[in-house]
């Protein structure tokens, strides 16, 4: 690894696509107009605007996507205001990769893989979607089941709409938590979904949401009969070096930003509760 | 060995400082810290210094990059400059001991640069303890202070410094200082370490051990009920962090000069109430959860990550400075006595 | 003393007035003791302790614990009675739920002070008349009683109770103190000297935070320096005046509300002697506005939130010069 790692380099956003009404999605490439460096799909990379802060963040496109990255960020305090505020050409500066990464690879290679999700947290799923769509003949059968508080919250619905429900061999059910004109779709929250749907035992899934959605859409997978080996979650706490030193992002004797983000529910369960 | 008469020590310390910087503990408005030496520097008397010696190291703050805006576009300036050669005399085994701790964290992959830069240039001379003070238990971790750790050893007696070069640095260090040594025997090293021992066998905390905390003990340490009572007077202040030798938490912060960003780390406390805190939320949200933060990565998570080594040095630092008085030994002894 | 401290507190725990006592425990040596909770007469028995090294001002503590379900019983030293009368003031504690028992206090020493006086080793303490007989690892030191207190007990300002719901011992006086006399020695200095003082004891600080956080004073719920938001938060020096300015900032804060307690300095690992920065306060306070020691009651105005015609004119900072 990059031994200057807590010196970053300068990234340029080449496009900013608004996705929600407080998320957007930054195309990121370097001075020379390529990509920063390659990753793997749920690694992460740290963002910052000098001055402002710096943040970790999932990356959002696939490896797959040769010219670029993508960062889909939910505004919520300093540093994401700053980047939802910024114009197309503005330099940020960008360090990375970090994390493990999900095992597409090893462990999901030639599964059925079955993706749960809500609102922000299909930004480091959508990495390995379309890694998978891309690489089609390494995977079985995709589902994906997302959902958010309204139809306006759901992040990447074009490219949902225009890509991947168009995809064979994807399924793909959208929820919302509420009624809502214009929805002709499923309504009610991801976990009794999730339920409702019942998927079959043999996917490995791949979750990511707020906290409340992944304990309880965990509980109700292990209802249906899914072992906690089967199901991978990433997780997000405070980090300041990305490198498993600053001290603030353990969870026990793990650290999220180093050997995770990406852990097995039964590797969480051999950790103290304190995420 | 070579020994050196203690009317000498300032002509050793001159001889020290010609070719790099040099540190010894002084004292600085009656507490001792280390400090660079001038001619007319005295040791301090006092066993060790207030605030350990990874400073040399691990500095409070450090500047890490700069970075120049212009409109849209940004600058990456890289601050560092060569770093300069130097001896720190005086170390207490604890101290050395910490420096391999702090490795573990810093030179692990990926190497923290920074910290590499400094340990690279720096001397380390240690200095055996013969006045140990009832706060010291650095023998509970295996460390011997009537013989450190470093790149050279020294040894104080009455009337004379005694010095044995360890590692080429040492020896590199010992052929420039020599020619004002005489040769000698140990004995008079021998006789005051046979005497040191025995005051360590008379200190209190001398049968303590951290032993059973470095078993597969994690989860159930962690859920122990007296967190909250061994917290509950804990001011949240990061006293005990930045005293002790083996913490090395630090938060990377922006400083806008004006002319510029400076981007600075600087050592962080988990005792404190914004270490976790994220913008939607805080892992570690009340002092029940930060204290216990503290005591299991010394105690649990670090022994689980590199060997069963502990995060700990028994420098007694903590013991002494700590506001309240609650440390790291009587956190230890109480979660033992649940284990039992 | 103890003794009677326990029996009493174990008396009030069995008839129901208080649910908890807040006191001193012991811990590994003879003076290492940790503020705690004790909820029955056996927890008092095994570890309550009151001794010339309980120095820990109890009162702030009651700002969490006096909220919680239930009375608590509360040990104050007579200084520690000013903080608790300025926490009610300051509508911080919830004073129904403390039943206050005062208790004398002929001064408080502290192991890192013992060890400063060249005590070297403590392996126990014991006090034969006006001596600290010191047992130590390097045979037995006997130290005067009055040179083994630090500054703020030599110059204690009262033995008296501002508010008790019960007393033990004899109540004492307010004192005639000469706690302003290095003060004064500061203020003689040239403003260069005084600089340069402020610089070499200040610039030891390593931000710790431990006297804003033992401070009766500092009870924001959210203290600027630590608020992301607040635009000034750090946690170490960013450039070398840095810590200064927290602690001018931080004696600004408190100004009229400082009971002049001593926490600050005791709990400074560096030694700084900070309350000489809030002893000004105090000091220029009275000049100017008369006599007003904080704490003294819960009802009054202090003068820096008050308004009279008397009020002295900003200008006097002009008329007294650059030296004071």
């Amino acid at each position: 690894m990059n031994t200057e790692t807590l010196i970053p380099k300068v990234g340029v956003v080449t496009d900013i696509r608004i996705d929600t009404p407080d998320v957007k999605t930054f195309r990121v490439v370097g001075l020379d107009g390529k990509k920063v460096f390659e990753h793997i799909p749920g690694q992460c990379a740290m963002l910052s605007v000098p001055g402002v802060g710096e943040g970790m963040f999932s990356i959002t496109s696939s490896p797959t996507n040769t010219e670029f990255m993508e960062f889909s960020i939910k505004k919520c305090g300093c540093l994401t205001s700053w980047l939802h505020a910024m114009e197309v050409g503005q330099q940020i500066t960008i360090r990375g990769p970090y994390g493990n990464g999900f095992p597409v690879e090893t462990a999901l290679k030639g599964k059925d893989l079955l993706f749960i999700a809500g609102g922000i947290g299909l930004a480091p799923l959508r990495s390995v979607i379309n890694y998978v769509r891309d690489k089609r003949e390494n995977y079985g059968k995709i589902q994906i089941i997302y959902g958010s508080r309204s139809k306006d919250d759901l992040v990447d619905y074009q490219e949902i709409l225009d890509e991947w429900m168009q995809d064979e061999g994807v399924e793909v059910n959208l929820t919302i938590d509420r009624e809502q004109e214009g929805w002709d779709g499923h309504v009610g929250f991801v976990p009794n979904y999730v339920k409702e749907l019942n998927p079959d035992l043999s996917k490995t899934v791949l979750m990511c949401g707020p906290p409340i959605m992944i304990k309880f859409t965990l509980a109700g997978l292990k209802e249906l009969g899914f072992q906690e080996t089967q199901v991978y979650t990433t997780m997000e706490l405070r980090m300041k070096c990305a490198i498993g030193k600053c001290g603030r992002c353990n969870i026990g004797n793990k650290y999220v930003c180093k050997d995770g983000p990406v852990f097995r529910f039964d590797e969480l369960d051999e950790l103290p509760n304190e995420y | 060995m070579l020994k050196l008469s203690l009317k000498k020590l300032d002509e050793l310390f001159a001889a020290m400082a010609q070719s790099q910087a040099l540190y010894i503990p002084a004292d600085n408005g009656g507490q001792a810290q280390y400090l660079r030496w001038a001619p007319g520097m005295k040791m301090t008397a006092a066993l060790n210094t207030v605030r350990s010696a990874k400073d040399f190291f691990f500095p409070q703050t450090e500047g890490l990059v700069n970075f120049k805006m212009t409109g849209k576009t940004i600058e990456v300036i890289d601050p560092r400059t060569e770093a300069e050669d130097f001896v720190v005399f005086g170390v207490r085994a604890c101290d050395a001991r910490s420096f391999s701790i702090l490795d573990k964290v810093f030179l692990v992959d990926p190497v923290d640069t920074y910290y590499q830069n400094r340990r690279e240039h720096g001397t380390i001379v240690t200095m055996a303890c013969r006045q140990p003070e009832e706060t010291c238990f650095c023998t509970s971790f295996g460390i011997d202070p009537t013989h450190p750790e470093g790149d050279a050893v020294c040894w104080m007696t009455d009337d004379a410094l005694y010095f044995e070069a360890v590692t080429p640095k040492g020896e590199a260090l010992k052929e420039k200082i020599a020619s004002l040594f005489e040769e000698s025997d140990d004995a008079a090293v021998k006789a005051q370490q046979a005497e040191t021992k025995a005051v360590l066998d008379r200190l209190p905390l001398h049968t303590f051990t951290a032993e059973p905390l470095g078993g597969d003990v994690l989860m159930k340490v962690f859920d122990s009920p007296s967190w909250k009572s061994l917290s509950e007077a804990c001011l949240g202040c990061g006293t005990c962090t930045f005293v002790c030798p083996t913490c090395q938490c630090y938060d990377v912060r922006d400083f806008d000069t004006g002319n510029g960003i400076q981007r600075f780390r600087c050592w962080d406390s988990c005792m404190y109430s914004d270490f976790t805190l994220m913008a939607h939320g805080n892992s570690r949200n009340s002092q029940v959860e930060r204290f216990r933060q503290r005591f299991m990565h010394k105690l649990v998570y670090f022994p689980a990550n590199n060997d069963g080594e502990y995060g700990c040095v028994g420098c007694g630092r903590c013991l002494a400075k700590c506001p309240i008085s609650m440390n790291i030994v009587k956190v230890a002894k109480c979660l033992e006595g649940e284990l039992k | 003393m103890q003794g009677m401290m326990i029996a009493r507190a174990g008396e009030l725990l069995e008839n129901g007035t208080v649910t908890r006592v807040l006191g001193w425990q012991t811990g590994e040596f003879v003076y290492d003791i940790t503020p705690a909770v004790f909820e029955s007469a056996e927890e008092l028995e095994k570890g309550f302790v009151y001794n010339s090294f309980c120095g820990n001002n109890l009162s702030k503590y009651l700002i969490q614990a006096s909220r919680k379900e239930g009375k608590i019983l509360v040990f104050l030293k007579p200084c520690d009675t000013y903080s608790f009368n300025q926490l009610i003031k300051e509508h911080r504690i919830v004073r129904e739920n403390v039943y206050i028992i005062g208790i004398p206090c002929d001064g408080k020493t502290d192991g890192e002070f013992l060890k400063a006086k060249g005590v070297k080793g403590i392996l126990g303490i014991r006090e034969e008349g006006d001596n600290f007989v010191v047992d130590t690892l390097y045979g037995e030191k006997t130290i005067a009683r009055e040179d083994a207190l630090p500054e703020r007990c030599r110059n204690c300002k009262s033995k008296k109770h501002m508010v008790y719901d019960e007393l033990m011992g004899e109540e004492g006086e307010v004192l005639d103190s000469h706690r302003f006399d290095m003060v004064e020695k500061l203020e003689a200095m040239t403003p260069d000297e005084r600089f340069a003082f402020w610089r070499s004891q200040l610039s030891r600080c390593i931000r710790c935070n431990a006297c804003r956080n033992v401070c009766p004073a500092c009870s924001c719920e959210k203290c600027v320096f630590d608020n992301p938001q607040s635009g000034i938060a750090q946690k170490a020096a960013a450039d070398s005046f840095e810590e200064n300015m927290f602690h001018i900032i931080r004696a600004f804060h408190v100004a009229g509300r400082c009971t002049d307690c001593g926490e600050c300095s005791r709990v400074c690992p560096q030694n700084i002697p900070l309350h000489l920065l809030n002893r000004k306060f105090i000091k220029d306070i009275d000049t100017f506005y008369g006599e007003y020691q904080a704490g003294e009651d819960t009802e009054s105005r202090a003068p820096l939130t008050n308004y009279t015609q008397e009020d002295v004119e900003p200008s006097i900072v002009y008329t007294r010069g650059g030296n004071n």
